[in-house]
């Protein structure tokens, strides 16, 4: 059946759907809002804590944040160098 | 004691400069000494509504940059004597306005005006994060649509947290205009109504500016539209929204077109 609800002016009201939408999302990005900074936050502090005790490239921290439904994972992930390597960098 | 009043919306289009350009002549028309800022560096355009394209000759970054003195680019307007312009410049160097520099020349003119009315460039880059930055008072203008509704929502948490009055730990006082308003399309379910955007705004209404072919008719000649056509529904709307902003208490309504002869006779609606 071809569905021509414009060629009898039927069509649904489309602000509610809009307003709708909004409230979903910006629920969501409320909620998420200033968590770049906090990631950069906590990038920083765990670099400095871990620099304290072992030498690091500070390009090789990456810290990233995963929301899911009923748990949120924070992962940090550190590459720390060798020690072969760090004596090199320390004689160079 | 002088105000700094950004006017700013995130979302490009929805009437930022038609906006200070009727705001800062209905204030200027009540009395008020007032400078309006343009801070679209390199796309600058109040210059344009304001019909002064022509008469800039030093602009804000010249400023800030010492080149010219305060008193040598800001522009007097030829019909309402206490309204000045200060435009931007039309470099592409958008570097060139420094936090620095904006606090000082904003710091010099509160010593000389009522209110210095900020014109925020799109967006939420430096333009736009410095034209908020010394506001005492804001007002984001909304257009009743999704993509303006939820970029004012990201303005408006910018204004509570990137403002120095945010860092003081004091508000900016936050005003909501909606423009390009269309009852009719609202009545029948086409468009966000004015109770939905204020419920998902959280911010009190400042005016309602109706659709209307006024506004597009006063830029192409340069004037604000409140000057063009005193009488216009959205002129009446900005009178309104200036004169609340000066504290008076004002009935909100929406007010609607005059229909012309030819609308009559085609059973237009009301724009």
């Amino acid at each position: 059946m071809i569905n021509l609800p414009w060629l009898f002016g039927g069509r649904t009201a489309s602000a509610p759907v809009a307003r709708e939408r909004l409230q979903i999302l910006l629920a969501h990005e409320r909620g998420s809002r200033g968590q770049a900074d906090l990631l950069e936050l906590l990038r920083t502090e765990i670099l400095a804590a871990v620099s304290r005790h072992i030498t690091l490239d500070p390009e090789k921290v990456n810290v990233r944040m995963d929301r899911g439904n009923h748990v949120s994972t924070l992962e940090v992930d550190i590459e720390v160098p060798n020690a072969a390597d760090r004596w090199a960098a320390a004689a160079s | 004691m002088a105000k700094v009043l950004v006017v700013t919306s995130g979302k490009g289009g929805v009437g930022k400069t038609t906006s200070t350009a009727a705001l800062g002549a209905t204030l200027a028309q009540m009395g008020e000494k007032v400078v309006v800022i343009d801070f679209d560096v390199g796309l600058r355009n109040l210059d344009l509504v304001l019909g002064a394209e022509r008469r800039v000759v030093f602009d804000f970054i010249n400023v800030v940059q010492g080149i010219a003195n305060l008193s040598q680019a800001l522009i007097r307007d030829k019909r309402l004597e206490n309204l000045w312009l200060l435009p931007a410049s039309q470099t592409r160097d958008k570097d060139a306005l420094t936090e620095e520099g904006v606090s000082k020349i904003i710091a010099e003119l509160r010593t000389k005006f009522d209110w210095i009315l900020c014109d925020s460039p799109a967006g939420i880059e430096r333009g736009a994060t410095l034209a908020m930055r010394f506001a005492d008072e804001a007002v984001i203008v909304t257009n009743p649509e999704v993509s303006s509704v939820r970029d004012s929502d990201r303005i408006i948490g910018m204004l509570d947290s990137k403002t120095v009055k945010a860092e003081q730990g004091e508000q900016v006082r936050k005003h909501l205009l909606i423009t390009r308003f269309d009852t009719a399309r609202a009545a029948r379910g086409e468009m966000l109504s004015i109770d939905d955007v204020l419920e998902i705004l959280a911010t009190p209404l400042i005016g309602i500016i109706p659709e209307s072919r006024d506004v597009l008719r006063a830029s192409n000649v340069g004037s604000p539209v409140t000057l063009n056509d005193a009488t216009s529904a959205p002129a009446r709307a900005y009178t309104d929204a200036a004169r609340r902003l000066m504290g008076e208490t004002i009935p909100m309504m929406v007010p609607v077109a005059r229909k012309g002869l030819m609308d009559r006779l085609l059973g237009r609606r009301a724009a």
